[in-house]
């Protein structure tokens, strides 16, 4: 036995100086990879507040005002105010209807590709949903803003179709490929011993899914919904389009809103470079950048929380 | 053999009945036709080498066969004198069949929640009816005084070992009539083995077990009867005694049995 010479001690004795700084220089890279993520998030959140910094600290200007207040006239003559409560609350409530929207059509359908569907189905319902999420959001603005519109004064009587109904429809609808795919994903990297052990055990396919599946892809299925959000909350050009643009705490589905995205896309062209406006919309932008963070940090518990329970 | 549910010795009651059952994935064939019947109460110990089809065999009495697409089976194969291809409720048949596979598979939920997994599916959601039955499924597997103070802390964060005693524990869950252990040892060590292999000498009072394993020593010690399937056929089924006494039938057995191939 000890005349064999070990192969894997011949092979480590000639690697070449070459091939160790090769693997010292990958190591090197895929570090740098790793951390770059955090570097851009980092530098785009400093480059925005950097724009906004200075009028934070202006005369007249307050974070309260900023804030809370729902009055946003940034172009008055004698009387400015920046206060952005009506365009958070109109983010807010699209993205929510949304959501109420997506979530269940979105994990249904991702439930349903993963574990129900014949393969060929499977096929053809996975080609159409990429098809969905390729369609660009001007398209979708403007789908919201004729046939949708159209379809809410029509079943509705409301005066205008362009509202928090509209605007979390079409949000719905575009959120939902970026949830089914995600989610089947997850599903789907659920090893088949668990759903053999499930079946073994008696389980239904439907009790298989709901005591088996879901808890074990939980944390996948959990980013798919996030990504959902992410994508509702930073969705421009489709809710400018048809949510209506009204600065305006929403009473009903039925009022028109105006979120934080449009309005900073809206302005931004107007506003002078280096004015209190201009510095005001990219205070926006951060505040749009905390309420998505505050929204990933919140699930992140929570799924902390239930995976200690 | 008489018709009658005489419990003389002579003829003991057949809790599974295989004829002539045939297994082909995607037109190759795996099973060629085998024919063998469970007792009631005994441990039957399934040996041979690799692909000789003892897990595909497992497999179709549970019918979790039906999930290979491309399996077909022919045959008959009766669980309780019920032809299991002819059951309308497939979900009864897998709870009157506990299945144990080789790699310890906790399925992620707390440990409570594993045992509790079966009687739940079956509608029995009070905590007053689950609470003793998982507690009697975790003593039968000879697991509880290691778990009794953490039934809420993940099952799969368990040893294998211990994983694998909570899959069996699982597996009893259900009251069984009938225990699958499919190579259940060869994750874990041999002190768990042994302590796994008295807690199956205890069920045989209860229940039937079939014991499929590539540990010849192990079968030898454990069952009533052996049977030594070889690609697909069966090459001899008797008594334990008879296969390991070395005047079995077949040479092949002997060979087997002795470690001379496989």
């Amino acid at each position: 036995m000890s005349s064999v010479p070990s192969p894997i001690r011949i092979a480590r004795a000639e690697r070449s100086r070459a091939a160790v700084l090769a693997e010292k220089a990958l190591e090197a890279l895929i570090r740098l990879s790793g951390v770059s993520a955090i570097l851009f998030v980092a530098a785009i959140f400093f480059f925005v507040l950097k724009e906004a910094a200075p009028v934070l600290f202006s005369e007249g200007f307050s974070l309260g005002q900023f804030l809370f207040s729902t009055e946003w006239y940034p172009t008055s003559a004698n009387n400015v105010r920046y206060g952005t409560f009506a365009l958070t609350v109109g983010t807010l409530s699209v993205t929510a209807l949304a959501m109420l929207i997506a979530v269940p059509f979105g994990l249904g359908a991702a439930i349903y590709l993963s574990e129900f569907c014949k393969p060929r189905l499977r096929e053809t319902l996975k080609v159409v949903i990429e098809l969905l999420s390729a369609i660009p959001s001007v398209v979708w603005g403007f789908v919201g803003l004729t046939v949708m519109s159209k379809l809410i004064v029509n079943a509705t009587g409301a005066p205008v179709g362009v509202n928090v109904l509209n605007g979390g429809i079409i949000l719905a609808l575009m959120s939902v490929p970026v949830i089914v795919s995600i989610g089947e994903d997850a599903l789907k990297a659920v090893p088949d011993s668990f759903r053999e052990a499930g079946v073994a055990l008696g389980a239904t396919r439907w009790q298989l899914v709901y005591r088996v599946l879901l808890p074990a892809a939980r944390n996948g299925l959990l980013a798919a919904v996030l990504l959902g959000v992410g994508r509702a909350v930073g969705e421009t050009m489709a809710v400018l389009m048809a949510t209506g643009h009204a600065v305006h705490i929403p009473g009903s589905l039925l009022d028109s809103v105006r979120t934080l995205t449009a309005n900073i896309a809206a302005e931004l062209g107007e506003a002078p470079s280096g004015s209190d406006h201009y510095r005001v919309l990219f205070l926006t932008g951060t505040l749009l950048f905390l309420i998505t963070l505050v929204v990933n940090l919140t699930a992140d518990f929570v799924v902390r929380g239930i995976r200690r329970k | 053999m008489t018709e009658s549910a005489t419990h003389a010795p002579a003829s003991p009651v057949k809790e599974i009945e295989v004829s002539d059952l045939r297994l082909a994935y995607g037109g190759k064939e795996v099973i060629h036709g085998i024919s063998f019947n469970v007792h009631r109460n005994e441990i039957l110990a399934v040996i041979g080498p690799a692909q000789s089809g003892k897990t595909s065999m497992l497999r179709c009495l549970n019918r979790t066969i039906d999930f290979t697409a491309s399996a077909s089976v022919s045959g008959c194969v009766k669980v309780g004198g019920q032809d299991v291809r002819a059951m309308k409720d497939v979900f009864a048949l897998r709870r009157r069949i506990g299945m144990v596979a080789p790699l310890p598979t906790g399925l992620p939920l707390s440990i409570y929640d594993n045992v509790a997994f079966a009687p739940r599916c079956s509608g029995v959601t009070r905590k007053a009816d689950l609470e003793p039955v998982v507690e009697k499924c975790l003593r039968q597997a000879a697991l509880w005084d290691e778990v009794k103070d953490r039934l809420d802390s993940l099952g799969t964060a368990l040893s294998g070992g211990q994983q694998q005693r909570l899959t069996i524990a699982r597996a009893l869950s259900h009251q069984p009539e009938i225990l699958c252990l499919d190579e259940f040892s060869i994750a874990i060590d041999p002190v768990t083995t042994m302590r796994i292999e008295d807690v199956l000498k205890e069920l045989r009072e209860e229940i039937t077990i079939i014991l499929v394993t590539n540990l010849t020593q192990q079968a030898r010690r454990l069952s009533d009867r052996t049977m030594f399937l070889l690609e697909g056929d069966i090459v001899e089924i008797d008594a334990t005694d008879v296969i390991y006494s070395g005047e079995s039938k077949s040479e092949k057995t002997r060979g087997y049995v002795s470690g001379m191939f496989g």
